[in-house]
């Protein structure tokens, strides 16, 4: 019987993926990227919806809720993951929705009149079986995995529309969406990018040899000669891990000052981040604190170390959002936001 | 080298003065003609006429030319000048001055400089300058306008080959090794210096050097390894460097020893130069040493003026580094209240001071240091923050905007406190005062007087030292990213010592003539000069 080895194969994947997530979290397992993240938990979502035994829509997002709130207390400053997970809510939704033949708008606006008479979509219990409903969904998951796959070729693409020649441009840190915005750029054009190396994991080094070697002249400075430099600088591109619902960033440690000293020298702030970074929620005082080697021993005892890992850049600060779907302008992103998830969803 | 020849200038500018008064009674009379026309003219305009009167009256009398003149007149509206004719006349502009003179092509440089002072601003001058002041006492003002032939420094004007050719023969004149740069130098500081900490000068001097004193050659070696880092550390040990010298000093027959000795300060000088720049309180206090050198009269016999020369430093040293550190920690134990968090950047030994001083007293309060790759020079004062038994939490300077809710006050340490009120500190200052002002957080810099320098800035570029690009290699789990980045042509390494920190971030400079704001500085080097 296919069913029972089904499960156990699911289930493995799903603990694989888990214990990955808590490994990347914990610094013991391997880097990754938050594109391959997301690509991995579709992939899964989508696995998890073909094999695993459900009939009514509502089911299905029950079983899924459930991975959702595992796979985020996996690692919660990995947000990415949630993100996806309530992607796939929002595309079961709409795929119920279709198969019922209400039209998508009525659902979505929330009209004073069906809030005052009906109580809202709460009525909606997603109980009706539809047959074609499961290859429906899964083939609406393959077009976000498509669109996944090509978020950072379209950000790229959209370089030279933002980069002129000869300017000087400052970024931290390292995204590998930024690189790729880089390298596209200095196919055609000549600029120059000074890194900040962002102590004190120095990923910025990284991010400053992938360039140099794509023939753009790249300068490494220290993180403390940020606003030393600044008044130099044309335009700051950084890259981010999460896009708040208010436009503001959780973004590396040291982007507030790096955002701060753009404002102050009227420099624009262009942060590059994909559509899947939006994140309606985030816990806010949840930081991690991650380790800072420091040698003499003999006083670390009597000392309190700070190692922050993130950074809150609030909205004033931000310029512009490029995401694969076009620029926005920071007080856009709420609007984004509503597109793309469901507000029930917002809470697993 | 900026500091020692504007004094010399100033000297010389002075009895220049003297000579002139007869000429400049005439003048006077004549200019009191030009006035009264003048008034009667309009007097709508009454405001514009002193302004000329100000400029006609501020005029050189030694030899000026007319296109240098009217350049040093521009002086007052701020015109930006191309950089090596402005640097002089912005230098002098603090002190404002009046000297009548007229010829022909004063003449026309007025009527330049009264177009000028159509736009020009009054910068707080009397109302009828041209006759008190001149006929009151010559100070140093006469030499603000002099059409200076000012040399500047060479050591940001790497980038012009004559300038290096120069050195070269200076150096070799003093038998002292040039220094070369090292590595790839990033364009935008291609005028400075870029030295290797693995090459010091001293592997290129025969030991024994018959040229430059031992102690002198020590020092250079403690400078370009760092051993002796932080500028009051620096005066200091250069300070008794030069009395170990004079000790040792023997005059030779036929020569006096204020003009021997001088010349014999200016190779080492050089040498220190070249294993380290020059900081701006080691400027000033080479520059008292040589004008005690100086004033020896020739009368003194050389054990006399040797004692006399090894008091002065003495008093130097104590009055203006240990009694003002002194009168800081004074007036700073008021700022801190109990239950402060203070913010502390780098290693200030200053800042130390005062932290030691309030903790004596019984204050209550806990020490957040702050620190940045690659000089880590925080962790030094962590050490000994600890040891006094303070209670502190060391962060990296990327964390700044993280741990400042928490701060009550920010206590920077300067390098130099420039004539138009920036802040030359550490570079990494400017940043934490940024997000210090984003936060509301009061700044307060403590530096003692000698460190008050006459430049101006405005940005971290022009004026700069370049450390050794290699310290910002960094191992992480045994990799090192950036080993061969000399390899890779189009990266360049950038490690900056110091940045300018604007006026409008700092709230209060605590100096021991009391508490100023930042922009008091050109006011404090005014009373100094004429103390002087």
């Amino acid at each position: 019987m296919p069913g029972p080895y089904k499960e156990t194969d699911l289930t493995e994947r799903v603990e694989a993926f888990l214990s990955d997530l808590k490994r990347g979290g914990s610094g013991t397992g391997p880097l990754r990227g938050s594109a391959e993240t997301a690509r991995e938990t579709t992939a899964l979502l989508r696995k998890i919806t073909a094999q695993a035994r459900w009939s009514s829509a509502g089911d299905l997002m029950e079983i899924i809720r459930k991975e959702g709130r595992r796979m985020t207390a996996a690692q919660p400053s990995e947000t990415t993951v949630g993100n996806m997970v309530r992607r796939v809510l929002k595309i079961i939704r709409e795929e119920y929705a279709r198969s019922r033949g209400s039209s998508e708008e009525a659902d979505q606006q929330e009209s004073l009149h069906k809030l005052l008479t009906s109580g809202g979509l709460s009525e909606e219990n997603f109980r009706h079986h539809f047959a074609p409903l499961k290859a429906n969904v899964i083939e609406a998951i393959n077009e976000l995995l498509t669109e996944l796959e090509g978020t950072t070729d379209n950000i790229a693409m959209q370089a030279l529309e933002h980069i002129h020649s000869n300017e000087v441009i400052m970024t931290i840190g390292r995204s590998r969406t930024v690189e790729a915005f880089l390298k596209d750029a200095a196919r055609k054009r000549k600029f120059h990018v000074i890194v900040a190396e962002c102590a004190p994991f120095c990923q910025g080094h990284e991010m400053a040899t992938s360039l140099s070697k794509a023939g753009i002249e790249t300068t490494v400075i220290a993180d403390a000669a940020i606003f030393a430099v600044m008044s130099r600088v044309n335009k700051v591109i950084i890259g981010t891990q999460t896009v708040l619902a208010n436009g503001g960033l959780r973004a590396v440690n040291g982007t507030h000052t790096l955002a701060l000293a753009a404002k102050h020298h009227s420099t624009p702030l262009i942060v590059c981040a994909p559509m899947f970074k939006l994140s309606p929620q985030v816990s806010r005082y949840h930081n991690l604190l991650l380790s800072l080697q420091v040698k003499s021993c003999e006083i670390l005892s009597k000392v309190n170390v700070h190692c922050p890992v993130f950074d809150y850049v609030p909205p004033e600060l931000i310029t512009l959002f490029i995401s694969n779907i076009g620029g926005h302008a920071p007080s856009y992103i709420y609007r984004l936001m509503s597109e793309l998830y469901h507000p029930e969803d917002h809470e697993l | 080298f900026l500091l020692i020849s504007a004094s010399l200038f100033s000297v010389t500018k002075q009895t220049e003065g003297k000579e002139l008064t007869k000429e400049e009674k005439q003048r006077l009379r004549k200019e009191k003609k030009q006035q009264k026309k003048n008034k009667e003219k309009k007097d709508e305009k009454a405001s514009q006429g002193s302004e000329k009167e100000k400029k006609s009256g501020s005029l050189a009398a030694a030899a000026p030319q007319p296109p240098a003149k009217s350049t040093t007149v521009k002086t007052p509206s701020a015109v930006p000048a191309p950089a090596p004719v402005s640097v002089p006349s912005s230098l002098e502009a603090p002190a404002p001055v009046d000297k009548p003179s007229k010829t022909k092509a004063e003449l026309k440089a007025e009527r330049r400089a009264r177009q000028e002072a159509e736009r020009a601003s009054k910068p707080g001058k009397k109302g009828e300058p041209g006759q008190q002041a001149a006929s009151g006492k010559q100070k140093a003002p006469p030499s603000e306008l002099q059409p200076v032939i000012k040399r500047l420094p060479e050591h940001i004007q790497v980038d012009n080959p004559d300038v290096l050719k120069k050195l070269a023969k200076k150096l070799e004149r003093q038998q002292i090794p040039l220094r070369l740069d090292y590595g790839y130098k990033v364009s935008l500081f291609s005028h400075l210096h870029q030295y290797s900490r693995k090459a010091p000068l001293t592997q290129q001097l025969s030991i024994p050097s018959t040229v430059i004193h031992p102690a002198v050659v020590r020092l250079g070696l403690q400078y370009s390894q760092g051993i002796v880092a932080g500028s009051n550390a620096r005066s200091v040990a250069l300070l008794h460097a030069f009395k170990q010298v004079i000790r040792d000093y023997i005059t030779p027959p036929n020569e006096e020893l204020s003009r021997d000795l001088v010349n014999k300060l200016k190779p080492y000088i050089s040498f220190l130069n070249q294993c380290r720049p020059l900081s701006a309180s080691m400027g000033n206090a080479i520059k008292y040493v040589k004008k005690e050198i100086s004033n020896i009269s020739s009368q003194c016999k050389e054990e006399e003026a040797k004692s006399k020369l090894l008091n002065c430093i003495e008093w130097y040293i104590k009055e203006k580094i240990i009694l003002a550190a002194k009168a800081i920690a004074e007036s700073s134990i008021e700022k801190i209240n109990n239950e402060d968090v203070i913010l502390v950047y780098g290693c200030s030994s200053l800042v130390n001071h005062i932290l030691f001083e309030a903790f004596e007293k019984g204050r209550k309060f806990r020490v957040i240091v702050v620190d940045s790759r690659p000089r880590l020079e925080g962790r030094e004062a962590l050490r000994r923050l600890v040891q006094r038994g303070i209670s502190c939490t060391y962060v990296l300077i990327s964390a700044v905007s993280y741990i400042l809710p928490e701060v009550s006050k920010v206590f920077l340490g300067a390098h130099a406190l420039l004539a138009n009120g920036y802040v030359m500190s550490r570079v990494g200052t400017s940043q934490i005062a940024l997000v210090a002002r984003a936060f509301n957080v009061p700044v307060l810099v403590c530096c003692e007087t000698y460190k008050f320098c006459e430049r101006v800035q405005t940005d971290s570029f022009v004026s700069n030292e370049l450390d050794d690009p290699d310290d910002l290699m960094v191992t992480r789990n045994g990799k090192t990213q950036l080993e061969s980045w000399q390899e890779v042509p189009s990266l360049g390494l950038l490690n900056l010592v110091y940045d300018v920190t604007p006026p409008d971030f700092v709230d209060l400079v605590i100096t021991e003539l009391g508490m100023i704001p930042c922009t008091s500085v050109p006011v404090v080097l005014r009373v100094k000069n004429v103390d002087q």
